[in-house]
Parts: C-alpha cells; sequence; structure tokens
C-alpha cells in the first residue's frame, strides 16, 4: 500500500437527520487500507447510522461519502450493488433470515450479489469453509431460531466474510453477549481482518473488544491469539479509536491518546488499567 | 392545518410508490419464482378453509333471509336467482377478499414488519437484493392470482350451501339451480371476477406498505398490522362501491 492510495472510506461534512433529529452531524474522518477503526459512544449517538451509510443504506442529508474512491452519494440504489457486494456487513441482531437455513443465509450474498458471479459447486464449498471459519460446521441445515445468540452472530459473521470483501463492517458484535462469548466473536474479528489485511470497522460498547483488535493479532499457524503490541510500530498504527456523541464525533486517534483523554464522556469508554 | 394533512397524504404518496415500484419488477428481472409459488401456497391454499366456510354460511344465510323476503310476495322459488346474483356479484368477492385481507395483510404485515425490525430488510438491501423484487413483488402476483380462484371457488360453495337451505324448505333442487344458472349473465361474472383482482391489489401492496414502513421494535409491527387489516378492509369496501358504480352505470357494457 502506498501513503497516495485513495482511503478505502472516507465521510466528508456527512450529515443525517431522521425526522428533524439529528443522527449524524458533520462528521468527517477516512480509513486507509488495513486499518482498524473502533467506534465508541452512547447508544442513540449515531454510530449504526454511520455504518449504514457507508453502504448506502442511509442517504446522507448533505456531506460526500466516498467507499473505494466512489462518491456513492450520487449512486442510485440499482448502482449501489457493486461497491455493496465489497462490503461486508454484521448486523446488530445479526440479521439473518428467519425463512432460510443457516447455508442458505451464508450463501446469499453469492448467488445474490449481481457483482458476484459464483458456480453452485463453487459457492457451496466457500458456504462450508466460511462456516468452518466460525466453527459452525455443523450447523448448515438448522434455522437461525435454532441457534443460540452468540452462534447467530457467529452465522452472520460467516455470511459477512464469505464473499471476501475487503472491508467489513460490525455492528455491535458483543451486544447482549457474555464476556466468554463475546471475546470469541473478537477473536473471529480479529482473525477474518488478519487472513487477508481486512480492513474492519467495528462498534461496540465494550472497551476489551477494542482493546484486543488493537493490541492482539492472529496467528494463523497456532490458530489464536497473540499480543504483538510494541514489537511491531507499524501494527500499533494501523488501530484508530473514534468517539461520539450525539452525532458528532469528538475524539479520533490513537489509543494511546484515548486513554490519556482527560474529557469525562470519552474517558468513560475507556477502561483504567492501575 | 397543513401538518395535519402532510402524514396521510405521505402514507399515501409512500404507497403509490411502492405499488409502482411493485408492478415494474414484475416486467423486470431478476424473477422470484419460488417466491411466488409459495406466496400462493400460503395465501392460496391456507385460506381455502376459511373461504370454503364463509361461503357456505354466507350462501345460506343468504337463502334463509330471502325465502322469507320472497315469500311476501309468493316468490320463494326465486331464492336461487337472488342467491346466485348477490353471491356473484357482491358477497362471494367482497367476503372473500376481507378474509384474505384479514388473514394476509396482516400475515404479510407482521412479517415484513419483524424482518423490518430485525434489520433484515437492511441485510437484504446490502447482500445486493431488491427487497421490493424479493418481497412485495412475489406476493402481489400471488394474491392477484388466488384471489380471483378463491372467490370462484367461495360462490360456489355459497350457491350450494343456498341449495341446502331451499331444500330444507322444499324448494325443488332442479328449480333452485335452474333459477341460480339462468340468473347469471356474463356482465355478473366479468364483475365477479374483476373485484378480487382489483381486491388483490389493495390486500397485497397494503400488506406490504404497512410491513416495509414499519418502525419502533415490536410494538410497531403490532400496530402495522393492525392498520395493514382496517385499511386493507376498508378499501375493500370503497373499492366494491366504485366498481359496481361503474358496471351499473353500463360504462362497461358486456
Amino acid at each position: 500500500m502506498t501513503p497516495d492510495s485513495p482511503p478505502v472510506l472516507k465521510f466528508e461534512h456527512v450529515s443525517v437527520s431522521f425526522d428533524g433529529q439529528i443522527a449524524l452531524d458533520d462528521v468527517s474522518f477516512e480509513v486507509r487500507e488495513g486499518d482498524s477503526r473502533i467506534l465508541f459512544g452512547a447508544a442513540g449517538s449515531g454510530k449504526t447510522v454511520l455504518l449504514k451509510a457507508a453502504l448506502g443504506l442511509v442517504r446522507p442529508d448533505s456531506g460526500h461519502i466516498f467507499v473505494f474512491g466512489q462518491d456513492i452519494t450520487l449512486l442510485k440504489e440499482s448502482q449501489l450493488s457493486d461497491i455493496r457486494s465489497k462490503v461486508g456487513m454484521l448486523f446488530q441482531e445479526s440479521a439473518l433470515f428467519d425463512s432460510m437455513t443457516i447455508a442458505e443465509n451464508v450463501a446469499y450474498p453469492l448467488f445474490n450479489q449481481k457483482a458476484i458471479h459464483c458456480e453452485a459447486a463453487e459457492g457451496r464449498q466457500k458456504v462450508v469453509d466460511a462456516l468452518r471459519f466460525v466453527e459452525l460446521e455443523n450447523t448448515l441445515a438448522k434455522f437461525p431460531s435454532e441457534l443460540s445468540g452468540g452462534m447467530r452472530r457467529r452465522a452472520a459473521i460467516a455470511r459477512a466474510v464469505v464473499t471476501g470483501p475487503p472491508l467489513l463492517l460490525y455492528d455491535s458484535p458483543t451486544a447482549g453477549l457474555d464476556p466468554i462469548t463475546a471475546n470469541n466473536i473478537i477473536a473471529l474479528i480479529v482473525k477474518a481482518r488478519d487472513a487477508s489485511r481486512t480492513t474492519t470497522l467495528m462498534v461496540t460498547h465494550r472497551y476489551q473488544d477494542g482493546n484486543l483488535v488493537a493490541k492482539f493479532r492472529y496467528n494463523l499457524e497456532g490458530g489464536r491469539l497473540e499480543h504483538v503490541t510494541g514489537r511491531d510500530p507499524g501494527f500499533d498504527a494501523s488501530t484508530r479509536f473514534m468517539v461520539f456523541k450525539e452525532g458528532r464525533l469528538v475524539f479520533d486517534g490513537p489509543q494511546k491518546e484515548l486513554e490519556e483523554s482527560s474529557d469525562p464522556y470519552i474517558s468513560k469508554f475507556v477502561l483504567k488499567r492501575d | 392545518m397543513l401538518e395535519f394533512l402532510k402524514s396521510p397524504i405521505q402514507t399515501v404518496q409512500g404507497f403509490f410508490i411502492l405499488a409502482g415500484q411493485a408492478l415494474r419488477n414484475i416486467l423486470r428481472a431478476p424473477h422470484y419464482t419460488q417466491d411466488i409459488f409459495l406466496q400462493m401456497d400460503i395465501i392460496g391454499v391456507g385460506s381455502l378453509p376459511i373461504v370454503i366456510l364463509t361461503g357456505f354460511f354466507s350462501g345460506a344465510v343468504l337463502a334463509l333471509q330471502m325465502s322469507r323476503a320472497l315469500s311476501e310476495y309468493g316468490q320463494v322459488g326465486r331464492t336461487g336467482q337472488v342467491v346466485a346474483i348477490t353471491l356473484v356479484r357482491e358477497m362471494g368477492p367482497v367476503l372473500t377478499a376481507l378474509m384474505v385481507a384479514g388473514r394476509n395483510s396482516s400475515g404479510i404485515a407482521s412479517e415484513l414488519g419483524s424482518m423490518k425490525v430485525t434489520e433484515q430488510i437492511d441485510a437484504m438491501r446490502a447482500l445486493g437484493t431488491d427487497p421490493i423484487q424479493k418481497l412485495v413483488t412475489p406476493r402481489l402476483i400471488a394474491t392477484c392470482a388466488v384471489l380471483p380462484v378463491l372467490t370462484v371457488i367461495a360462490d360456489f360453495v355459497g350457491m350450494f350451501g343456498g341449495s341446502i337451505v331451499a331444500a330444507m324448505i322444499n324448494i325443488p333442487a332442479r328449480q333452485y339451480w335452474t333459477g341460480a344458472w339462468r340468473a347469471l349473465g356474463w356482465s355478473d361474472v366479468v364483475q365477479g371476477l374483476m373485484k378480487p383482482f382489483c381486491f388483490a391489489f389493495a390486500i397485497a401492496l397494503v400488506g406490504c406498505y404497512y410491513g416495509l414502513s414499519t418502525t419502533g421494535g415490536t410494538q410497531g409491527v403490532g400496530r402495522a398490522t393492525t392498520q395493514a387489516v382496517v385499511v386493507a378492509s376498508v378499501l375493500v369496501f370503497i373499492l366494491t362501491f366504485f366498481i359496481t358504480k361503474i358496471f351499473v352505470s353500463g360504462v362497461i357494457n358486456i
């Protein structure tokens, strides 16, 4: 990657409002290839809207959003499918289709994204691989309602990564899960990121989630997370944190700066380690 | 004053935009044929028991009431004619549509509403599918295809119900059926088939519109379901008035 390559995702003075209520207020930032972003913020501070805006699911009132260098605010719904096929998204409540089995759910983007052409046999193999990736290969024929919350979340991650998108968006992947399951989910997110240097945006409430993403790398040979911070300056710089307050971006910087911030709102999201 | 009108006008506008998109999608690829057949099964075959029951008893009660009214003029023998005309022109289409509205407008609204509040609609768009193409158009096609068929079944079962009552009050079966057969003209049949076709648009699109515009979690799903049934049922009555008016005034001559 050269420093001049266009950012994978760029927001330029983006504002979004619903029925007069401001959801995003003049938000500008950019994410470069291979970087990770952790988004913190109180409920209703606009984090989910931001992820949806990045996919073109929500249209901004003003400002521009660039995904892979293309201004998606100028595109029509039918023209967005090309961009969307390159972006994987995990929705807050998993958003698996209830009427389909897990295998059909995971296969859905392979056979419905217009920009992706996939043979039936190749697709089946990809589905199995994606489900193996999240350690759910035994649930192919089950329906989402038969799975636990954590398993549903994992199946949804499989659906997000099955097409191998270069940009992944995670909306509160650990919300409502117990700490052990939550850590497993984060390990999967780190694994998805490090297996193919995917650009990652993650909305979360838990500081530990951000800490794991920022400080750990997935060791593909060892099959587990390993602490790398301090040993690789390039890796340390690749994760940045953003804090939102009532639709405004109030903090954008590396973890060290976040931990040292004296702002009372920002420091609420930081888990102090004594 | 204007604020007061804003919300209903927006609803009507949203409804017609959805209707336009759903109709346009009928001619556009991809076609979700499997979904169309699945919906035809759910809406058509699924509604069959209640349509048969309501059809049978409405025909029977019509025969009972009409024979009593006709007896004042000494015309009890014409019960078959009255039952046939009333059923085919009005009662069959409207009662069937009301049953299907109660069963399927609500079903569609609650299913799409749940999908909306659990972000499945957003996920569908994110995964490269137009939710209107995938969800609305198949339901519209399926309802338009099965509602006229259900109406024909209800009409026939209703006439059969009437014939049983007629037999109970000693009207010969032959007289009842000949009267019923002779009473019906092409205009009645066309009217009786055009109505369910128009009602199908109202039932499917109202259900889809309220489902897709659901906001506010599970409570919103409940609200959307109720609104869909109420609006679809009222629309059935409004539409039947205007279609009847068109036929009675002779705009369409058959």
